[in-house]
């Protein structure tokens, strides 16, 4: 039970720094270029623009070994990307499900299909409209953190909001 | 086995006696001595034939020496000399070395064809065993000869089908950890000949094999969604399948008779088990449960599937008919268990098991009963029969960020572990059945 309650914290604590250190953006170094105003750091400050979608109000959510079942902290970042959606409407969203190495292929895919779509759901209950909103799994296919122990494997189990403006096909 | 052993050795200690027992090994308990065999050179019956004589000779004993069933008597301890394919062999010359089984060969190349020949001599016994037989082809496709060769070795040997003359599908992967690159390839069995089938521009997963081969089943992220691709092996050609409407498609397998097609569909994060008729378009849902039903195998006869579920908490693995219904769970034991798949002979299942931080490939009866693992790593996983059911092929992937996959066989006795020799990381391999 400890072991569990030190994970929640760790859980939380990652969810928020991946608000401003996305992995597919960069890390700190854009953050702190703000000041100096290179390009992509002010579109990030742009409320409308993707960057700030990613950076600020945070694209991706993590998970408990196992589970699908969305924390409290990312419940947060869900709220904020459901705001957003709604203010930016012509935007629609992939959710990839993701999960980490331990665990066999087909059912990884299951899981990640599992935790998109617990994204998906809330996203929709704050307001979404459903049409707007796609799951994809690719299970433990695409890891971002490449150790083989639980300060990667926490990383890996995510769900991430890809939007992009225009069909979701 | 042990019954043979005895007999083995006491056709050493009293000689000509016991010299009328016939050659046979009974794999059933797995082979501890291993029965000691030499394969003389093949004779070149054509100038410039040589160097095939000499591959095909050794080809022959890599596949027997391999099973671990056997161990070759090397050339150095021969006593006579084989120099012609149709001269009667001198029974105690292979008898004063302890070879039991003597197999000589003799190649002929015309142009482009290929002939190989071979004899199968029970050294105690001092007979043939089985008539000599002769096999024709092209020059390139050599190897498949030597399997060929090996294929019938074994079998008389055994009394069981071989398994040299195949092939194995696998997804070939590339890249760091965090971008794998993966495409289909197909290969012999023992790793040579490596074609690719696929390029590398999606993500591929889990190839399964039509029952004679001819067609190849996988999971393709090509269109950015899992979808259920067939490809064609001899044109490459792939098409979508077209499954019951759904989010993701993924995890399919043949039925043995290759008419349908069963597979997981997932929708709204559920993912349940449906099943597709090639024949007539028809979808069929199995599962209708709220937990993952996923991994299907039917069984040889196409009455049962063997699947996973995580409807009891955590993966385990169940049987239910062919048509859906009530399922019975048959994984009791500590820890999780998942991707089944039914044994050719119908009498067991393999699985990957997953308990105190480790992964095995096992094998249980049906029922569930007798339990034996095989294996156990950092990650094994994604089991696939040999076609007589007598080894495993199974994806090992070792951790960290250097790690990756490759492919590993073991009898399904636990004995004869060993890398299946692929360059590059290499999953997700599924056997093939033997070529005509």
């Amino acid at each position: 039970m400890n072991r569990f309650l030190t994970g929640g914290l760790l859980i939380a604590t990652l969810a928020i720094s991946a608000c401003t250190n996305p992995d597919r953006l960069g890390g700190d170094d854009e953050i702190a270029g703000a000041a100096t105003g290179n390009a992509a750091t002010s579109a990030a400050a742009d409320p409308a623009s993707p960057a700030f979608f990613q950076q600020s109000v945070g694209d991706r959510v993590l998970f408990e070994v196992d589970q699908s079942t969305l924390t409290a902290a990312a419940q947060v970042t869900l709220r904020g990307q459901a705001q957003w959606l709604m203010q930016n409407n012509d935007y629609l969203a992939v959710i990839e499900g993701h999960a980490d190495e331990q665990g066999t292929r087909e059912y990884n895919i299951a899981l990640g299909a599992r935790r998109a779509n617990a994204v998906r759901e809330f996203l929709i209950s704050q307001g979404v409209p459903a049409a707007r909103l796609r799951t994809v799994s690719y299970g433990k296919e695409r890891p971002i953190a490449v150790c083989s122990d639980e300060s990667c494997y926490t990383q890996n189990r995510r769900a991430v909001t890809i939007i992009s403006i225009g069909s979701l096909s | 086995m042990k019954r043979f052993l005895a007999l083995i050795v006491a056709a050493v200690l009293a000689g000509p006696v016991w010299a009328q027992e016939p050659l046979r090994i009974e794999i059933t308990e797995g082979v501890i001595e291993p029965l000691p065999f030499a394969v003389p050179l093949f004779q070149a019956e054509t100038a410039g034939s040589e160097q095939l004589a000499s591959d095909i000779s050794r080809l022959v004993v890599q596949d027997l020496a391999n099973t671990g069933l056997f161990r070759e008597v090397p050339a150095s301890a021969f006593i006579s000399q084989i120099s012609s394919f149709a001269d009667p062999v001198s029974y105690p010359d292979w008898r004063a070395i302890n070879t039991q089984a003597l197999v000589t060969g003799a190649v002929a190349v015309t142009g482009d064809q290929l002939t190989v020949k071979f004899r199968l001599y029970d050294v105690f016994s001092g007979a043939e065993l089985g008539d000599g037989l002769q096999f024709a082809g092209t020059v390139q496709g050599w190897r498949r000869m030597a399997h060929k060769v090996a294929d019938a070795v074994y079998s008389r040997i055994t009394g069981e089908q071989g398994y040299f003359d195949s092939r194995v599908v696998f997804v070939a992967e590339s890249g760091p950890k965090d971008n794998r690159l993966k495409r289909l390839a197909i290969m012999e069995y023992d790793g040579a000949n490596v074609q690719f089938l696929t390029d590398s521009s999606a993500i591929v997963l889990a190839p399964r094999f039509s029952p004679t081969g001819d067609r190849v089943l996988y999971t393709s992220f090509e269109s950015g969604f899992p979808r259920i691709n067939v490809l064609d092996v001899a044109t490459v050609g792939r098409r979508q399948l077209t499954t019951q409407e759904g989010e993701m498609a993924f995890s399919p397998r043949f039925s043995r008779d290759a008419r349908r097609v069963i597979y997981s569909l997932s929708n709204g994060g559920n993912t349940d088990l449906f099943m597709t008729d090639l024949t007539t378009g028809a979808h069929s849902q199995l599962t209708s449960a709220p937990s993952i039903e996923t991994a299907p195998s039917f069984s040889p006869d196409g009455s049962q599937i063997v699947f996973e579920s995580d409807r009891s908490g955590t993966q385990q693995l169940y049987i239910m008919d062919a048509n859906g219904g009530e399922a019975r769970r048959i994984s009791f034991g500590e820890g999780r268990y998942g991707s089944p798949v039914w044994s050719p002979r119908g009498d067991l299942v393999a699985f990957t098991k997953q308990n105190a931080g480790r992964f095995h490939i096992g094998v249980m009866r049906t029922d569930g009963s007798e339990e034996r693992l095989l294996s156990a790593s950092f990650l094994d996983e994604s089991p696939t029969w040999s076609p007589n059911g007598r080894v495993i092929m199974f994806t090992r992937e070792t951790q960290g960020a250097t790690g990756g996959p490759a492919l590993y066989s073991v009898d399904i006795s636990g004995r004869n572990l060993r890398q299946v020799p692929v360059s590059g990381f290499a999953s997700d391999a599924a056997w093939g059945p033997l070529q005509p």
